[in-house]
Parts: structure tokens; sequence; C-alpha cells
């Protein structure tokens, strides 16, 4: 008879757990108000996500470094808690968006809204442990939540966009369970700090180490998926098409900076015990993303695909970071994290002022180049704002992105890898061009027309969000000095 | 006052931003009144410089990202000294004789820009600083060309851009590498150039460093082979866009080759100057070559702006204080030289509106002011002696002798070469029939156009006669940097190649 297990609550620390609690009951009560009354305006619903939010903010930064809860399964560490913030930072600037000035069919529904905070949950827990099973469930109920998201679009694409990232991410979770399987047998575990104890004493054994490198290369697929490296980045752009514009923008910041957190904890392992097959396959994928990536930008005619091929390219950048496993690297990853948050986001946003019912610029994209020729007389402060986002993702100092680009660099550096640091920078002149692109059809070429189009979307909130964006972008270099000593003191306490 | 030279560098910028607010018809004068006043704070900072110290003077340091040795750190000496005075004079007088028509404030705000960036590089002794208005200074260029210039001034814009760009971003590998070695050693970050100077690296490591920040400043200069781009972006700028670029933004090539190649990797500097001097020698012969073949008028002024960097790349790697204090003082006459003939050539593009040479001839009979003018600034281009382009390609042909005798016979072909392919264009510009009818009516030199070439006038006989005022400062502070080189070299050949230099110096 099995004896009966106490546990105090105490040992739980459920405390750990608020965050996540806040998202849910959150969630839960936005579908409890639309049951007592229907149709109220969207403007309620974003205003509640965005204090709970807020809250859910608060019990992040109320939490201690370093300590675990929940049977264990919990890691509340200090990446944990920099990356949770770094998620609810992105989603209270992506939330604001849905209060544009004219309708959209995906927020009439108060679902969308209890969807995306359970989307946020999913995020958390993913980030908030070293449990391969709960990473999992955390992963799983993230993306399902978002796969519906990106189809409430309503538009034929979108439901492409849907299936086809569905579709991988079933892929993705396949190899998922196959690697963590993989890793589970030959180590007995699921908890990442015994796999590494186990591997730790049995580094001799040859047939178990290439189960665990094998089991190892199954999660790194898996992850690729999840943060488009290539040759797995398949499914980006077209989800980036379908998706509306802020949700691409937020498809590009934090399901990546989850997929990256858990990269940092799981190959950060491996690398760290020694296991070099792991390190040279990420430095191979980060080197051919980020290149080849660049190389598919150039050619696109759509503003939104060549920003999904940018963003792939700059995951390529971060996850390079990666492989370095250094103190200084996994820094770099945050800060580059938080400073490209606010330029992509707000690129995006420009986008979605812009957005159009009727595409009358192309048959099939919504954002095509030409639609941009000679914003700076149509539209000169958002010429100047756009400019100053293309700036900055191609890595013009003093702008935002520049800092997190010569920090990464720095550490590869650092590290050793002066080639990396080499490819980095060729790579970013590569990158520049298409930026430029843009910036050449708004300054330098005649408008195509002059009819309200170009801003057709726009309203305070967005105005808001952009005003945000252009701030962070602009003064980043005073304020970096403080987010690289807390984001560094938060990592090292982690022992990364 | 010593925050002068933030004053300096962010004057322009503030003006610009309240320049949004100011009326399209008085943008001109506004910035006029502005580039006045930031060419009056120059001045005041040359009177306040004190000549006999070659050290940094005014210098201002606020750290800015301690945990990653990055400062707000700004100084002068005698070196970067007159080309701030010269870029800040530079931008007025190209203010000044501005002819173009269309979106005169968007011009006027990015000249603004343009000077914040050009003054801050040449101030800024932190690296990061310095790259980061190295950078900025590619926007309002971008622009500047993009949108004023020739039919093909997109892709010139975007050439210039991108290849700049490239260029820098493996120099900031090597500044990153630097930086990481200066942390090895110390244990503390810094990006501070005159902490670098103290760092003494492995010669290995001063090759490849050598290396990666050549890729910047050549492309920047442009050396040959890397000159490929600049054709375009003359061929295309507008006027004022070349102005700029010939007199200014070229030096910061060559200024960053005195700043940081030579101090921080003296060994590997003097391995290098055989092949720099074998490609400066191309620079100056084939495209001053080039330039003769030239049907452009224009073409003809940007390949021989080409031809006489090569000489200033010359007199850098001369390594003793002739031919660096030759180099910089080439680089002031030439920002005035070629900026004035790129001046001259708007005069009758804006007149004719074309820039082929056979459209011309003999218009020194319809515009005699205007070849006189011409006459002045071809003559100081030549080099003839009593104008500023004598002293210092003289200054660096004496420097050069001790490096190579034979190197610089053949660069002093430059000044045959160049009377050459000057002469021809003038003669067939100014004299013979006049073949075209229209030619006969062209008006002379305006008051405006006239004010802006007498003061460069002055400056070229006043520096070519009496060049003291500026090359002593010049030469302190060059004086201080070759003493530095010699004691920071560790191989014998490099001390032999520095000290050689000194013994003929005290001669």
């Amino acid at each position: 008879m099995l004896e009966p297990i106490s546990i105090s609550l105490a040992e739980l620390n459920l405390s750990s757990l608020t965050p996540m609690l806040v998202a849910i009951g959150g969630a839960l009560a936005i579908l409890i108000i639309d049951l007592i009354k229907d149709g109220l305006h969207k403007s309620l619903y974003v205003m509640l996500t965005l204090l709970i939010l807020l809250i859910d903010l608060g019990a992040v930064m109320g939490l201690g470094v370093n300590q675990r809860g929940f049977f264990d399964l919990m890691l509340i560490d200090g990446i944990s808690i920099i990356s949770q913030a770094l998620i609810l930072l992105g989603s209270m600037l992506f939330i604001p968006l849905a209060l544009t000035s004219k309708r959209f069919h995906e927020y009439s529904y108060p679902e969308y809204f209890a969807l995306f905070l359970f989307m946020i949950a999913g995020y958390q827990f993913m980030v908030s442990s070293d449990n391969l099973i709960l990473i999992f469930v955390g992963l799983e109920t993230a993306s399902l939540a978002l796969y519906t998201l990106i189809a409430m679009h309503n538009r034929p694409n979108s439901y492409e966009a849907a299936v086809k990232y569905f579709t991988m991410g079933a892929m993705a979770a396949g190899f998922f369970a196959m690697g963590a399987a993989t890793v589970y047998a030959s180590t007995g575990s699921l908890e990442l700090y015994k796999i590494a104890e186990v591997m730790q004493s049995r580094m001799d054994e040859a047939g178990l180490m290439i189960a665990l490198v094998g089991g190892g290369l199954l999660l790194l697929v898996a992850f690729s998926f999840k943060m488009s490296l290539f040759p797995f980045h398949t499914w980006g752009p077209d989800a980036y098409e379908g998706a509306s514009a802020p949700l691409a923008g937020f498809m590009s910041i934090v399901p990546k900076l989850a997929a990256i957190v858990v990269s940092m904890r799981i190959f950060g392992m491996y690398i760290d015990i020694g296991i070099e097959e792991i390190r040279t396959a990420i430095l191979v994928l980060s080197v051919l993303t980020m290149t080849l990536a660049n190389i598919m930008a150039l050619v696109q005619g759509d503003v939104k695909r060549m920003l999904a091929y940018s963003s792939i390219s700059h995951a390529g950048f971060v996850m390079a970071a990666i492989a370095l496993d250094t103190t200084k690297g996994n820094t770099g990853v945050f800060l580059y994290y938080t400073l490209f948050l606010f330029t992509n986001l707000g690129a995006f946003t420009m986008l979605w002022i812009s957005r159009h019912k009727n595409n009358t610029y192309h048959d099939r994209f919504d954002h095509p180049y030409e639609k941009f020729a000679g914003l700076i007389k149509v539209m000169p402060m958002g010429a100047v704002v756009m400019a100053l986002f293309m700036l900055s993702l191609a890595g013009v100092p003093p702008f935002s992105v520049f800092w997190g680009k010569i920090f990464i660099m720095s550490s590869a550096v650092d590290a050793g890898y002066v080639w990396l640091a080499l490819v980095m920078g060729i790579n970013s002149a590569i990158s520049a061009y298409y930026y430029l692109k843009l910036i050449v059809y708004m300054f330098l070429k005649d408008p195509a027309s002059n009819d309200g189009t170009i801003y057709y979307n726009i309203s305070k909130p967005l105005m808001t969000i952009i005003g945000i964006a252009v701030f962070a972008t602009v003064t980043s270099l005073l304020y970096v000095q403080p987010l690289i000593s807390y984001i560094s003191y938060m990592v090292g306490a982690s022992g990364y | 006052m010593d925050n002068i030279l933030s004053i300096l560098v962010f004057f322009p910028a503030f003006a610009g931003m309240l320049g949004f607010v100011v009326d399209k018809d008085s943008a001109r004068a506004y910035g006029i009144s502005v580039a006045t006043i930031e060419f009056f704070i120059a001045l005041w900072l040359w009177m306040s410089f004190d000549g006999s110290n070659g050290g940094m003077q005014f210098v201002e340091m606020l750290p800015i990202i301690p945990d990653f040795g990055i400062s707000y750190y700004l100084g002068v000496d005698g070196i970067s000294l007159f080309i701030v005075v010269m870029a800040t004079l530079m931008t007025l007088i190209g203010m000044i004789s501005m002819s173009i028509k269309k979106d005169m404030k968007n011009m006027i705000i990015s000249l603004l820009f343009l000077e914040m960036t050009m003054v801050g590089v040449f101030v800024a002794l932190d690296a990061v600083i310095f790259y980061l208005f190295w950078e900025l200074s590619l926007v309002p260029m971008l622009y500047i060309v993009g949108a004023w210039g020739g039919p093909r001034r997109v892709y010139a814009a975007v050439k210039f851009f991108l290849y700049t760009f490239l260029g820098s971003l493996i120099m900031l590998v090597g500044m990153l590498f630097l930086a990481y070695l200066y942390h090895d050693v110390t244990g503390t970050w810094s990006f501070a150039i005159t902490d670098w100077y103290a760092l003494v690296l492995p010669i290995e490591y001063q090759v490849w460093l050598f290396i990666a920040f050549f890729f910047g400043f050549a492309i920047k200069v442009p050396m040959f082979p890397f000159h490929t781009w600049l054709p375009y972006a003359h061929g295309q700028a507008p006027t004022i866009g070349s102005v700029i670029l010939a007199a200014v933004l070229l030096k910061m090539g060559t200024y960053g080759f005195v700043r940081f190649s030579l101090p921080i990797f003296p060994d590997a500097s003097v391995m290098m100057i055989t092949p720099i001097a074998i490609l400066s020698l191309i620079m100056v012969i084939y495209t001053g070559m080039v330039a003769y073949a030239q049907k452009d008028i224009k073409q003809v002024i940007a390949y021989s702006s080409v031809s006489h960097m090569g000489i200033i790349m010359l007199g850098v790697f001369a390594m003793n204080a002739e031919g660096i204090s030759g180099s910089i003082f080439l680089m002031l006459s030439h920002g005035i030289v070629s900026g004035a003939l790129f001046m001259l050539v708007g005069v009758i593009y804006d007149r004719l509106h074309t820039k082929e040479l056979s459209a011309f001839g003999g218009l020194a009979a319809v515009m005699p002011k205007y070849a006189v003018v011409f006459g002045i600034m071809l003559m100081a281009s030549v080099g003839l002696p009593l104008t500023i382009g004598f002293v210092g390609e003289f200054l660096v042909l004496l420097g050069f002798y001790k490096v190579s005798p034979i190197m610089t016979i053949l660069a002093g072909t430059t000044i045959i070469i160049g009377a050459i392919y000057m002469l021809s264009i003038y003669k067939r510009t100014f004299f013979g029939p006049i073949t075209n009818e229209e030619n006969k009516k062209l008006k002379d030199l305006d008051r405006r156009e006239i004010t802006a070439f007498i003061p460069l006038i002055a400056i070229v006989v006043w520096l070519g006669v009496y060049p003291k005022p500026v090359l002593e400062p010049i030469d302190n502070s060059v004086k201080t940097l070759v003493a530095f080189m010699d004691k920071k070299a560790q191989t014998q050949e490099a001390k032999d190649m520095i000290i050689s230099s000194k013994v003929g110096e005290d001669k």
C-alpha cells in the first residue's frame, strides 16, 4: 500500500506560480465578463488585458532570485525573471495595437484576449522551468493559442499561415518529444540539472554519449523550428505574411525569446559539459541563418516579408551568442532582445498603420515597397520614424540595436571567435542594403498616390506605442548601462 | 570654456532640429547664420588653443557605459584642430555657394546634421564615439546624394553607403578585439584611444588589427582598389555633396590612419610602408592618368582628388615629422582646393546644365572673373609654389624621400601629371574659340559666388606664403606622435625607421 504523501504548502512555494496564475485568472475573468454581458467594446478588453499584464509584471518583479517550487518543477532564476519581464513588456506594447481606427475581425471576440493571456502564461511556464515536460507543456499551450490568434485574422492567407505554422509546429513537437525521450532513456531523468550530473559521471561511455548527442540534436531541431533557423525557417515568412502586422511583430520577438531561453538552458548545459558537437551545430545553424536569410531578404518585394526574413536573420545572430556559452554572450542575448523588441515592434506597427482593407498596390502583398514610395512627402513624420527603425535594425549607431550588436560581437571576440564577429559584421552590411531600400523608397522616390491610404489605420493608441518605440530606440545610449549591469547581474546569479 | 568641444559638436545638430520649425524661404539664411556661428566657435577654439602643446586639449570625459568601457570622451590636438576648422569653414562656404532650388530646407537640415558628425569624428577620443559619428555621417550624405543628385543618384548613394558601411564594420570588429586585448591586460574595459595608445601589442596582433582598421579607413580615403565608389558618388552628387565629400569626408580616412593606425600599431605600420606606398603610387599615377582621359569636367576633378589623396597617404606613412605634418597640411589644402574646384564646376553646371568638356571653350572671354578664380585654384591644386598646395606636397615628398628616393620621384610625377590634365582642361574650357553659341550669353560670377570664393582665395594665398601659424601647432602634435611611436615600437626595424627620421629632423 502506498504511503500517503504529505506536502506542506510552504514547500510547494506557490508564490513562484503567481505570475502565471495571474495571467490564467485574468483570461478566465475575461471569458466570464463576456458571459455576463455581450457585445462590450474591444477597448474594455484591451485595457483589462493591459492591467492583467501589469499585475503579472508586478508579480514577476516581486519574485526572489533562485528559488524552486511546485515539486521542483518550477525554477525561478535570473534569466527566468528577465525573460518573463521581457515577454510581458512585449505583450504590453502589443495589446494596445488592437485599438486601430478601423475595425478588424479578430478583436471583436473577447476570446482573442483570453487566448492571448493563456499564451503568455504558456511562455512564462516555458522559461521558468528546467523540466523538459513542463517546458513542453508550456510551449504547446502557447503555440496552440498562437496558431488560433493567427487564424482569427480571418483572411485566406491567415488560415494558410496558421495551418502551415501548426503543421510545422506539430513536427517540431514531434522532434522535441523524441529528443526528450532519448535523453530520458539514457539518463533516467527529465530535470536538466540531474541530466547534467548523469552525463558528467558517464562521459566515457561512448554509446551513451552518442544517444545523448543525438537527443541534443533532436531538441536543437525542435527549437530551430520555433526560432525559424535555417533550414527550418520555411514557415516563417508565410506565417508573418498571413498574420496581422502587430502579431507578426509579436511573433518575431516573444516566441523566439522564449525558445532562445530554453535553448540557453538545454544547450548551455551540453556545451558546459564539453560536448562540442552541439556547439558546432549551433554555430553552423546560426551562421547559415544570418547569411541566407539576409540574402533572401534582399529579393523580397514586400516590406513585411522583408522584415520577416530580417527577423530570422536577427534570430540567427542571437543564436550564435548561445553557442559561445559565456555570461557576456548570454547577457548579450537579453540586451539584444530588449533593444530589438522596441525597434522591431515599432517597425511592424508602422506597417499596421498603413494597413488597408484593399490591396491597391499589389495583387498579393499588403505592404509592397511601392506603397511607401515618397512617404516623406505624404507623411513626413512617419517616414522619419520608419527610417529611424530601419537604421536601428541595420545597426547604425547610436540607435538601440547597434548596442546589442556590438555587445554580442564583442562577446564573440572575447570567446575567441573573431571569425564569427567578422561574419556578423559582414552580415550587418548585407542587411543594410534591404533596410536602405525601404529608406530609398520613402525618401528618394515620388509618391505613388496621396489618397490617405498610407495612414488609413492610424489612431492615438498606435501613435503612443510608436512614440514609446521611438523614444526607446533613440535614447538607448542613456539606458544601456543600467540595462547591462542589471542583466549581467541576473544572468550571472543564475549561473549562465 | 572647457566644454567648447561639446558645443562645437552639438550646436549644429540642435540648430538642425530647431530648423524644422523655420520657414522654407528663410531656411537658407538660417543655415548660413548657424554655420557662421559654428565657424566662429571653431575659430574661438583655435584662438584658445595652445599651439606649443602637442598633447590633447579641451578634454571632456563622461562615462556612458562604464561596464563596457564606453565613455563620451572628446579632445583636440594640433592634428585635428585645423581639420575641424576647415570642416566648419567648408560647410559655411558650401552653404553660401549653394544653388539648388528644390527642398532647400531639407538640404540645410541635412547639412547641419552632417556638420555635427564631421566635427564629432575629428574630436572623438573614444573609439565607439568615433565609430558612432563615422557611421552617422553616412546617413545625411546618403540623403544629399540620393535626393539632389543626377540621374543615377540612388545607385551612387547606396553604393557609397554600403561600401563604407562594410569597411567600417570590419573596423568595428578590430576595435572590439583591441578592447578585448586591453581588458585582457588591464582587467578593465576601455574604448578610449588614449588608453589604447599605452597598449603594447604583439607584432602578429598588430598586423591583423592594422588590416582590420585598414579596411575601414582605406575605403573612406579611398585607396586603390577600393576607390570605385567615389567617381560615382562625385558624378551623381549635387555640388554641395561633392564639396563636403571631397573636402571633409575623405579626410576621415587619412585622419583615422594618423589617429589610430600609426600610434596603436607602430611596428605593423612600419611593416606596411611598402605595400601602402605602392597602392598610393598607383593612386597617384593611375588615377592621374584616368583623370586625363575623362570627358566630364567633374570626373576630372574627382579623379584628381583621388590622385592627391595618394600623396596624403604617402606622407602619413613616411613615419617622420615632415611627412606626417605635410600630409596633415595637405589634407587642409586639399579640402579647400578640391572643395573650391567642385564649387567652380557647380558654377558652370548651373549655367550650362552640362559637365561635358566638349560643350565648353573660350569661356575666358565671357567669364573673366570665373577664369581667374579657376586659374588660382588650379595652380593650388597642381602645387605651384606660394600656393597652399605647394607647402604640403613639398613636405610630404621631403619626408618620404627619407624612406625611398625612387618612390618619391615616382610620386613627384603627380605634379607633372596633375599639371598636364589640369592645364589641359583649363585650355579646353577657357581658351580657344567659343564653339557653342549659347556660351556667349553666359553670366560671370555673381555677388553670392564671389563672396564664397574670396575667403578661399585668401586662404590659398595666405597659407601658401606664410603657413607657419597653422603648420607649427600641427608640427608640435606630430612630433609628440612620432616620439611616442618611436618609444613604443618594439622591432629594431621599426625603431630604425622612426629614429632615422628624427635624426634627419635635428639637422
